[in-house]
């Protein structure tokens, strides 16, 4: 008989076609519908600082994977850091400059997730850890938003102006297209002690189309083709329905709620869902594998938390946008909701006692 | 089934892969010609080993016994074919190690002369007690690969008053089609194999539990049923793995065995389809276990399909019958799932293995193995509710007592977790090997505590001695004093 046969192999003989490469494929073109929308709306420095941010994520990924002496191809192959990359870089300004999505994209390969022993072994989302640490150290460009300016408008910036915005920096003529997103207005103006109702009705509101033609990041317009691919990943079953139902309940609940006790202080649930990174979190960040519970119960309490988080955050706390402080309060939650909710095992009853016979 | 019972009432736990049963299960059955030689193991069963009782050179008949059985659980061998006990040794086991263990071999004479059996007419006018002691006589051991001895497992269900047999024609495993042509072309064996287990054990019902995808053997046995009402046929959803007891008591009476408990103390036995059969051959006909269907299948086989062969044969005579393509890369006892890896085809078939597979160098590919994701995928594949992720990571950091928190001692060993594992981590291997650590953990711990309990009668024993010896040394010395005294009374007793 041949020597391969003498090999000891175990049970079982056979497996899946799945792999994580064919996970995060999935996942990436989910999203694709989205950022190509993305990409519509806001032109070509979106585009560019997409590609920087992902190159950047790879390029951590590649440094990381040297200096620890293990191999480079497989590692970058399972789409994790391109993945990576790609979710901070729809959560950010679009217009950013380049640093911007350069530094987020190595900060999250490199202190996001390698520090802590590569792919599977982070605590936190390496994309949101970049961000908030963006978010912290650039404050100024972390907020300057864009109005929507569609790539096939007449003054939207040409392939070489884009490419000098994402590299040099908002020039003078397009001054008149900054913006604030929705709930940074919001917070701007209830700070200066003005009613909701007041604020609303003022002629110089963020534009907040149904559609997704609105100022914010690449992943704050898409919101329904977000959600539809997040759908469609439910259906693949590459996610659960559970994070994304019970963060989008967190956050629609107390909306709602508190909006009923007070239209004028508190925005209304549909306008906290289709805002921020409400529906990516919910989605697409918060359903992060390595980062989240691992069984349905667990992944319930997990995605509450998110949306509550994100609620009183958003509403409460200083910074008009909460999903990313939320998901990682979460995600050091993690470990501690995974050796506490675990499932009834046959023969068991919750608590692990074994079933009474006569039953 | 409808989509109703498709959304609600397949069970969530399990794995669905390809069954690659066909075109080998609908193959007509085929029978191997005696073997040259036969070499029939001492060891086919959960238990003790039995005690050879033929001499090298002694000619026998086939059913002829040739190792009784020893202890409480243990079974009975005989011989497979006719002709002459050539040699009693060690044989390479069926098991990945490739260690040897003990058999017997019988030259064949090509004559298949069966001893002088006596046919029953009427089972039921038997004793349950006489049937469990005749299907002990006849070496029958649970034939779905448990190769748990039938009879003791009779004796228990009467001792607990088990009201339903449950009779596993699942056969979830793929590829394997054994029990699936059991079915088909001996559902009356079966039917009356089932029936005698049910008045062995004094149970009311049998409930047979089918896949549904072997429509051609649910159709044979609800013909072979249907003049017994007592035996209903259920066609379960499959899923693997719905012919493992735990699930298939689930998935037909609602009932879960409650940890570290046996079906019976919920009221059910599970027997498997080929065991019915094998019983209704040794108490209708007077046969002993010396033969069975065995699926030959993989991409190497050239015609792969069931074959009725005797015990004992090798491995490699049942490939070259039924041809190789090319040079198989793995054997395989047992289905992919749960098979035992052989090491070499000069193994023989024992009376656990329902199939074997050779399969090609697609099929042998081992997946390279990745780090885990956490994607949770085999936490809702385990049909025990555990969570492989979790233990695997504590047997990995070699925190066992980590990994019996997360209910260790539960696992199965299905495989579900590990085929769906998007990484490919050898989870499975990880917990055998986890439970292999924990066993031995355990016989050291026993091993201490007797060698403690024994250094601690020693103590005892020498205190004891010690003191006994003192007192011993103080009753003489007052006995001698007191003599001493008597002496110089009597000496100072002058007259």
């Amino acid at each position: 008989m041949n020597p391969t046969s003498a090999m000891p192999v175990a049970a079982p003989h056979t497996a899946t076609a799945n792999s994580a490469g064919r996970i995060m494929a999935t996942v990436m073109a989910a999203l694709a519908p989205a950022t190509l929308f993305a990409f519509w709306l806001f032109g070509w420095p979106a585009i560019y600082l997409w590609i920087v941010t992902i190159a950047a994520a790879l390029l951590g990924e590649t440094l990381c994977l040297r200096l620890a002496g293990r191999e480079v191809a497989p590692a970058l192959l399972d789409g994790s850091a391109v993945l990576t990359g790609w979710l901070l870089a729809l959560s950010l300004p679009p217009w950013a400059p380049w640093w911007i999505g350069a530094f987020g994209g190595l900060f999250a390969t490199i202190i996001g997730k390698q520090v802590f022993g590569g792919l599977g072994q982070n605590l936190f989302n390496p994309a949101m850890v970049a961000r908030v640490a963006l978010l912290i150290s650039f404050p100024v460009q972390m907020t300057a938003w864009v109005a929507p300016l569609p790539i096939s408008a007449a003054a939207a910036p040409g392939l070489l102006a884009g490419l000098h915005i994402t590299l040099g920096g908002l020039p003078p003529a397009f001054d008149d297209i900054a913006s604030a997103t929705l709930l940074g207005h919001v917070k701007t103006e209830m700070s200066r002690g003005l009613g909701l109702l007041h604020i609303l009705s003022a002629s110089r509101v963020p534009s907040a189309s149904l559609l997704g033609a609105r100022a914010g990041s690449l992943g704050e317009t898409a919101t329904w083709l977000i959600a539809a691919g997040g759908a469609a990943l439910m259906f693949l079953r590459i996610i659960g329905w559970q994070i994304p139902a019970a963060m989008l309940a967190g956050i629609a609940v107390p909306a709602a709620l508190f909006h009923a006790i007070d239209p004028d202080r508190y925005l209304n649930a549909g306008t906290h869902l289709l805002s921020g990174g409400a529906m990516l979190g919910a989605f697409f960040i918060a359903t992060d594998y390595v980062t989240s519970p691992s069984t349905p119960r667990g992944r319930l309490v997990y995605g509450t938390g998110c949306g509550v988080l994100t609620y009183v955050i958003r509403t409460w706390s200083g910074y008009p946008e909460g999903v990313a402080f939320a998901v990682l309060l979460m995600n050091s939650l993690t470990p501690i909701i995974d050796s506490t909710i675990k499932p009834r095992v046959y023969g068991r009853d919750r608590t692990g006692a074994a079933l009474e016979p006569g039953k | 089934m409808g989509l109703f019972e498709r959304i609600f009432k397949e069970p969530r736990w399990g794995v669905h892969p390809d069954d690659r049963k066909r075109p080998a299960a609908d193959v007509p059955l085929r029978r191997l010609p005696p073997p040259e030689r036969i070499y029939m193991p001492l060891h086919q069963h959960v238990g003790a080993a039995p005690r050879p009782v033929v001499q090298v050179g002694q000619k026998v008949r086939k059913g002829q016994l040739l190792a009784e059985a020893q202890g409480n659980i243990s079974a009975p061998i005989h011989s497979p074919v006719s002709g002459t006990v050539a040699g009693i040794g060690e044989i390479t086991a069926p098991h990945a190690s490739g260690l040897g263990f003990a058999a017997i071999s019988v030259d064949s004479d090509f004559q298949d002369r069966w001893i002088d059996t006596d046919p029953l007419a009427d089972p039921f006018l038997l004793s349950p007690e006489e049937i469990t002691k005749r299907t002990a006589a006849a070496g029958v051991v649970g034939l779905g690969g448990a190769t748990f001895p039938s009879a003791v497992k009779f004796s228990l269900g009467r001792r607990l008053a088990v009201g339903t047999l449950i009779v596993n024609g699942g056969e979830c495993e793929p590829y394997l089609s054994s029990d699936d042509r059991i079915m088909r072309d001996y559902a009356e064996q079966v039917v009356d194999g089932a029936r005698i287990v049910m008045h062995a054990i004094g149970a009311r019902e049998a409930l047979v539990g089918i896949e549904d995808n072997k429509p051609e053997a649910i159709a044979a046995m609800k013909i072979a049923a249907m003049a017994h009402p007592e035996v209903k046929i259920r066609p379960v959803p499959a899923r693997y793995p719905m012919g493992s007891d735990k699930q298939l008591i689930q998935a037909l009476t609602g009932k879960e065995v409650p940890a570290d408990a046996r079906a019976a103390e919920v009221g059910v036995l599970v027997h498997n389809v080929s065991t019915c059969a094998a019983v209704h051959k040794a108490i209708r006909l007077g046969q002993p276990l010396v033969e069975r269907i065995v699926t030959i299948n993989g991409g190497a086989v050239a015609r792969p399909g069931n074959v009725f062969a005797p015990l004992g044969t090798l491995v490699d005579e049942l490939l070259a019958f039924c041809g190789l393509k090319v040079t198989p890369s793995r054997l395989i006892l047992g289905g992919p799932m749960m098979g035992t890896p052989l090491v070499h085809g000069r193994v023989p078939l024992v009376k656990g293995a329902s199939g074997i597979l050779a399969f090609d160098a697609r099929e042998a590919a081992v997946p390279k193995t990745g780090p885990c994701i956490r994607c949770g995928a085999c936490a809702s594949a385990c049909p025990m509710g555990l969570l492989p992720l979790e233990m695997a990571s504590r047997v990995r950091a070699g925190d066992l007592d980590g990994a019996v928190d997360f209910d260790l001692s539960d696992c199965i060993a299905c495989g579900c977790c590990a085929y769906v594992c998007p990484a490919h981590l050898p989870l499975v291997q990880y917990f055998s090997h986890a439970k292999g650590e924990l066993a031995a953990r355990e016989r050291s711990r026993l091993r201490t505590e007797s060698a403690k309990r024994l250094a601690q009668a020693r103590l005892v024993r020498l205190e004891r001695e010690a003191k006994e010896k003192a007192e011993a040394a103080a009753r003489r010395k007052a006995e001698r004093n007191a003599a001493k005294a008597r002496a110089a009374a009597e000496q100072g007793e002058p007259a």
